[in-house]
């Protein structure tokens, strides 16, 4: 007697998003089962790897980033080689030099570099914020003008700041924006709901729940998108339906796994093998759990982890 | 599908005897249907009504010890698909895969990773010591890999090699070699000693031998999901488990054994992700070609965090944890004894660099506002702390700093703590370390 497998297709399905334009254009999303469940049905676009880099250059403590961004003079040729990293799917740019504790560059100055940058890119593009509301709120209102037709999307609106970000980025500009929520799907749905009030096309609307290193909390996360991929399918919640985008790399490299030096614990090996290590697991781990595009920083942990997706979907 | 109450009540003799502890058959009856009371409490159930319940009321997946004591292993016994259903049980175990030629190299880095995290021994639990075809070095290889006190796998379809090496093996051990054409074999080798590993070409066959197994008495088995290719394991794991777990088919209600070193040779980083995979997805135990530390802390962290009850949060222990050289001068800081925000404020703390005494006070497992609201912590709370743990004798600093979101027991704790000086933080961990790199005393 065979074994019968009994197939768990929805009747409902995640929303496509996609960023970016011509022949590089990424979609997110579209599946209408769990995550890798190609078993049940067919998966419509794999997710996707971002790199990210930050507009105060990259991180060159790492042997392996210092190589592979080596001979770059400026941000507009190191955002151009990033966009070139074999697996990587779209650029993201961090504007920590925006953040007022971390330079505070102005927001002119800021919209400026980030048109420079993008100037020299063909890939899609993220932009995350400096994490401060109110800062952000200004930067990508210049920058969603800034950057008119490439259809960005902006990491991220909260629940302090999603009036401005989703009037200037999502409906003055028709970029797309991310409603960012602490790791939970009342928070996530509410916030959801909100810039759908606003009048925000829900496929112009893309999701960061949150996210956590592995051993940090990650069991919060795993629940967040195991509860929010169920209410979406399961109960075709369509304020729950969008795809989901997690930068892994900002929770990542700040972790003591990934910051203590080989010389306080010789045990350990070498610290950037544990951070890459802790950025792959940590990508894997979100990926299963339910995310459609996750944002790494190191070369070696976007080839690990688009190696995973290729060969899952 | 598990049985309704009034089905169950059916069948018991309705005496309402109270010999199960219960007041009448009915309650009996309703609490079997929850699954909070066994059958078997009932001492007068007919034969037929067992057999007619027993196979509708046991668990959808096995759950079974892999050796005796202490030092037994505890596999399967989950009964949902999400861990926000109820919560998942028996956490995945990690084996190391080597043979006679890898074995002397391998064991050194195994035993090297051993530490502990929350109070929970991080380490790799089994070894899987592979059959190359020379009966003798296997035995040889397993005796050796026997006396590193940990459970064997036995990687071998070859019966003569597999009664030879399960002699000198220990008592923790999984026979991983039966399959669809020696299964009446192993079935007998492994009897009642080893859990015996199942494998087949296809779900089909598997399920079939399965099946088989099962008829000639095989209780503790343990389907190995191993398939061709990446895509096809994930894809076993998943349907195997959910089968069990939500289409009740209780043939493959059994742990599974996934094989990265088979899957994935050679390439650390992709065994890395797909463990990581794998212990969200349904892998019982997860065989790699090593462990190192740089896999090791994300991957137990990891499964740590999946394995915790959602309804009782993960706490650390009370008491001082110096950092960054922290000495009896450096000032305290306080924070409750929820594991996440203990890693989260310590990671903060680490990485200012500055030296501080990080005092840890019973909160009963909650965050700092629950835990404040609660009245878990409070003044009263912070003092008996510190008289308890005599931390005046231990620290000369009188210097404490309270987290910001509790700013409001800075007078509180003054007017307890007399000659000591409360400083409140910010609210978010975030603000740590500006907050302290400026911090002056």
């Amino acid at each position: 007697m065979p074994f019968k497998p009994v197939q768990q297709k929805f009747n409902a399905k995640i929303n496509t998003l996609s960023i970016g334009t011509g022949e590089k254009t990424v979609t997110l999303g579209g599946e209408s089962v769990f995550p890798f469940y190609s078993f049940d049905a067919p998966i419509e676009n794999r997710p996707s790897v971002g790199v990210e880099i930050s507009d105060l250059g990259i991180d060159e403590a790492l042997p392996g980033v210092a190589e592979f961004y080596k001979g770059c003079a400026s941000l507009p040729e190191l955002a151009k080689r990033a966009s070139e990293m074999p697996g990587a799917d779209f650029l993201a740019i961090s504007l920590d030099g925006a953040h007022p504790d971390n330079g505070d560059r102005s927001v002119e100055d800021t919209a400026a570099l980030v048109k420079e940058i993008a100037a020299a890119v063909d890939a899609p593009i993220v932009i995350e914020g400096c994490r401060n509301v109110e800062k952000d709120s200004k930067l990508f209102e210049k920058i969603a003008e800034a950057l008119d037709g490439r259809n960005v999307l902006f990491l991220s609106a909260r629940e302090e700041n999603y009036k401005s970000v989703s009037a200037a980025a999502a409906m003055a500009y028709s970029q797309k924006i991310g409603a960012e929520s602490a790791v939970d799907i009342n928070l996530a749905k509410q916030l959801n709901v909100l810039i759908s009030q606003m009048g925000v096309k829900t496929e112009s609307v893309a999701m960061n729940l949150g996210s956590a290193a592995a051993g940090y909390g990650f069991e919060y996360v795993a629940t967040t998108f195991d509860r929010v991929k169920s209410a979406a399918l399961a109960q075709n919640d369509n304020m729950l339906q969008m795809p989901i985008v997690t930068p892994v790399a900002s929770e990542v490299w700040t972790v003591k796994e990934s910051i203590v030096s080989e010389a306080d614990f010789p045990d350990w090996g070498p610290a950037e093998e544990r951070g890459i290590s802790m950025e792959i697991a940590t990508a894997a781990a979100c990926l299963t759990a339910g995310s459609n595009a996750v944002i790494l920083r190191h070369p070696d942990s976007v080839a690990a982890v688009s190696k995973l997706i290729a060969e899952l979907v | 599908m598990a049985l309704k109450g009034l089905d169950i009540f059916k069948l018991t003799p309705k005496t309402n005897c109270k010999d199960c502890g219960n007041p009448t058959c009915m309650a009996f009856a309703m609490k079997v249907a929850q699954g909070a009371v066994e059958l078997d409490k009932c001492p007068h159930l007919s034969d037929e009504a067992k057999a007619q319940l027993g196979d509708a009321t046991a668990p959808p997946m096995k759950k079974f010890e892999v050796g005796k004591g202490e030092d037994k292993f505890t596999l399967g016994g989950e009964t949902v698909l999400f861990r926000h259903d109820k919560t998942f049980v028996s956490k995945n175990l990690y084996a190391v895969s080597l043979c006679e030629d890898s074995i002397d190299k391998k064991l050194p880095d195994v035993r090297k990773v051993d530490y502990d995290r929350l109070g929970e021994r991080m380490y790799v639990e089994f070894l899987n010591v592979i059959d190359k075809g020379d009966a003798d070095k296997f035995v040889e290889t397993v005796k050796k890999a026997a006396a590193e006190g940990r459970g064997i796998i036995l990687e071998t379809s070859n019966a003569d090699a597999a009664a030879k090496a399960l002699a000198v093996a220990g008592d923790r051990v999984i026979l991983n070699g039966a399959n669809a054409s020696n299964y009446e074999e192993f079935a007998k080798i492994a009897g009642e000693s080893a859990a015996l590993g199942v494998s087949g070409q296809s779900l089909d066959e598997l399920y079939d031998t399965v099946a088989a197994l099962e008829k000639l008495g095989s209780k503790n088995l343990i389907l190995d999901v191993t398939g061709g290719t990446i895509k096809e394991t994930f894809s076993n794991a998943v349907q195997v488990r959910r089968a069990a777990l939500k289409d009740n088919d209780r043939t493959f209600g059994y742990p599974s054994v996934v094989n990265l070193h088979k899957l994935a040779a050679g390439d650390t980083r992709m065994q890395t992700a797909l463990a990581s995979v794998f212990t969200l997805k349904y892998g019982s135990i997860i065989i790699m070609s090593e462990m190192e530390y740089a896999q090791a802390l994300p991957l137990y962290g990891l499964r740590q965090n999946i394995y915790t009850d959602p309804q009782k949060p993960m706490k650390v222990e009370p008491g001082v944890y110096p950092l960054n050289g922290a000495d009896e001068n450096s000032v305290c800081v306080t924070t409750v004894d929820f594991a996440l925000t203990y890693f989260v404020v310590s990671g903060e703390l680490e990485r200012s660099g500055v030296p501080l005494n990080l005092l840890i006070s019973d909160a009963g497992g909650y965050s700092v506002l629950t835990a404040w609201a609660a009245g878990k912590l409070s003044a009263g709370s912070i003092a008996k702390f510190i008289k308890e743990f005599d931390i005046e004798g231990k620290i000369k600093s009188r210097t404490l700093v309270i987290p910001g979101k509790v700013a409001v027991l800075k007078g509180e704790i003054e007017e307890k703590l007399s000659g000591w000086t409360v400083v409140v933080a910010p609210n978010e961990a975030v603000e740590l370390v500006k907050f302290f790199r400026e911090f002056k005393v």
